[in-house]
């Protein structure tokens, strides 16, 4: 596959388009800083701050919420990012249709949106960085976990990127709502980023749920590379599972991706 | 002159879990610079046709070329040579009409210099650049029709499709939008148009398909098509009064008529009961309708009604179609 040249006109379409969302982020960049920071912004304050001071968490509570926050705030994001427009651009704008014309494999339109919503979340779990700094006072941070944590991050935004692709492919307008309750607070609650998984040996049945949420192997990846003296799963188990999760989420969001493309 | 514009051979489509096929075996040409028109009703596979020739559906058999390239091996290459003008607004709502316009463009790798000056020069042409920096969200039907053909002209296509390109517009924006499409014929740009309106077919179209369950029944000009009902004719009468069967049946038996129609009401009106509503019909002739205007109002007049209009028409597009499928179109 690398070793097939892509045209120089199907490359200059597919930045384009990129480009155009990119344009589109940048003059909403606000509403698009709202959206993404609020959420993690507060799940910081009241778990890592307001509980912490009240003496209801343990000290060094909030050093282990950090890593899980970037965590979810990387999903979250990704899939926030692709999944709540492609809905809306497949089931009623339609805008998606210009950019199915424009002269470039199918494919690449969904790669455009997988590249954006990856670097969309990148930024946004950038910029936690120093509001974590802001409302923690300081950040657990360590530069010989820095691969871990690229790599962790990178595979997060991918497996939120992955989830948003199945999720604007296979979700009908009309249950766009749905998506809020059904899929992105269960999503949001078993993905480990509250909580480290070997501490939930007690709760076994809730264990087992949360091995199950690809989510759970992005918070424990970025704990091992911030926060190793936390129990956490082996990196490398987090690395494995991911790749397998994100490959098997783009495959399928892929073919949703087609079947809605091309009749 | 190279390949046809567009060549549609034996094309066949199935959609999954459909018991019949949506287009069935369809084949057809066009010529570089035509106006070619894809008559039929909803549901004729007028649509289908054309998601074929522009890369959206896959189709079950048969070919399908736009400039000799075959769209299912090379539909990017297809993308370069075609735009779309679909029904409803598809435009980008998050940017203004001038960047869809320019994004739209920069998509078909159009260099950045000649976008912005490609993209003031069909905004003036169609009447849109006092709302140049507009969202498209709250523009009209009309407007946004306006802005999608100016959009699809960025990338100077080989072939425009337009999807029922005014259906829901008001008769000004109808007209407005009829110009700008002759205006791209007499500028050579090869246009096909599917549509529903018998009017609008005949209007733009040098050649007109007419389509109906995913079939081709007839393929000609519009003249030619409808010189094909040659020496017959339509009287449509309007009374003073309501009237019954008797009345038509003696309409029916004058000498020349083959059948007698009743027009409906207009759309919108409440269904009056034919009772209720002044007797008007469409007669179906054999024959010039001049001569049957005298007869027909005598056969009235012993009914005690009065005529209060007449309209003499040759056959139109609507007649060719009823003659071929038996039912009205709408």
């Amino acid at each position: 596959m690398t070793a097939i040249a892509i045209p120089a006109s199907q490359r200059r379409a597919f930045f384009a388009v990129l480009y155009r969302d990119l344009y589109v982020t940048w003059r909403e960049l606000p509403a698009f800083l709202a959206q993404v920071i609020l959420q993690p912004l507060f799940l910081l304050f009241v778990f890592g701050k307001v509980l912490g001071s009240l003496g209801y968490t343990r000290h060094g509570y909030a050093d282990l919420l950090f890593p899980g926050l970037l965590a979810l705030t990387a999903v979250i994001t990704a899939m926030q990012t692709l999944a709540f427009p492609l809905v809306a651009e497949f089931g009623w704008t339609r805008e998606i249709e210009d950019r199915l014309l424009a002269p470039m494999p199918t494919s690449f339109v969904a790669a455009e949106k997988i590249l954006f919503a990856v670097l969309r979340a990148l930024v946004a779990t950038l910029v936690m960085i120093p509001v974590g700094i802001l409302i923690l006072g300081s950040i657990p941070w360590r530069w010989s976990g820095t691969p871990l944590f690229v790599a962790g991050l990178l595979l997060g935004a991918l497996v939120g990127a992955g989830f948003g692709l199945v999720l604007g492919t296979s979700v009908q307008p009309q249950r766009i709502n749905l998506l809020f309750s059904l899929v992105f607070t269960p999503l949001l609650f078993t993905g480990c980023s509250q909580y480290p998984w070997p501490s939930l040996a007690r709760l076994r049945w809730f264990q087992v749920i949360t091995a199950a949420n690809p989510m759970t192997y992005v918070s424990e990846a970025l704990r091992g590379a911030l926060v190793p003296r936390v129990p956490h799963i082996a990196p490398w188990i987090c690395l494995v599972v991911l790749v397998f999760a994100v490959a098997g989420l783009i495959a399928v969001g892929l073919k949703g991706f087609y079947r809605r493309a091309i009749d | 002159m190279a390949a046809d514009a567009v060549e549609v051979v034996e094309l066949v489509k199935r959609y999954p879990r459909s018991a019949v096929n949506a287009v069935d075996g369809v084949s057809f040409d066009v010529s570089h610079g035509e106006v070619f028109g894809l008559l039929g009703p909803n549901g004729a596979g007028k649509t289908t046709t054309v998601g074929v020739l522009t890369t959206r559906v896959r189709p079950t058999a048969g070919a399908a070329r736009i400039g000799g390239v075959d769209v299912v091996r090379d539909p990017v290459e297809t993308r370069r040579q075609v735009a779309v003008v679909p029904q409803r607004s598809n435009l980008d709502r998050s940017i203004s009409i001038r960047d869809n316009l320019v994004f739209h463009a920069a998509y078909h790798g159009v260099p950045a210099h000649e976008r912005e000056a490609r993209a003031d020069e069909l905004l003036e042409q169609f009447g849109l650049l006092d709302r140049a920096r507009e969202r498209p969200d709250f523009f009209s039907g009309g407007q946004s029709q306006r802005v999608m053909i100016a959009r699809a002209l960025m990338h100077a296509p080989q072939v425009l499709f337009l999807d029922e390109p005014t259906t829901g517009l008001d008769p000004a924006a109808r007209l407005f939008v009829w110009d700008r499409l002759r205006g791209l014929r007499d500028r050579g740009v090869t246009l096909v148009l599917t549509t529903h309106d018998m009017d609008e077919a005949a209007a733009l179209s040098d050649r007109v398909g007419i389509m109906d369950h995913g079939r081709l029944l007839a393929l000609d000009t519009p003249q030619a098509l409808m010189r094909s009902l040659e020496g017959e004719g339509t009287l449509e009468l309007r009374a003073d009064g309501p009237a019954d069967g008797p009345v038509v049946d003696a309409l029916a038996a004058l000498a020349g008529v083959d059948r007698v129609e009743r027009v409906q009401a207009q759309a919108g009106d409440d269904a009056p009961s034919p009772g209720a509503t002044p007797l008007q019909v469409r007669l179906y002739l054999s024959g010039d309708p001049a001569v049957l205007v005298a007869p027909a109002a005598v056969a009235l007049a012993e009914h005690g009604l009065s005529l209060v209009d007449v309209k003499l028409g040759a056959p139109t597009l609507e007649d060719v179609f009823i003659n071929l499928t038996g039912r009205a179109l709408r």
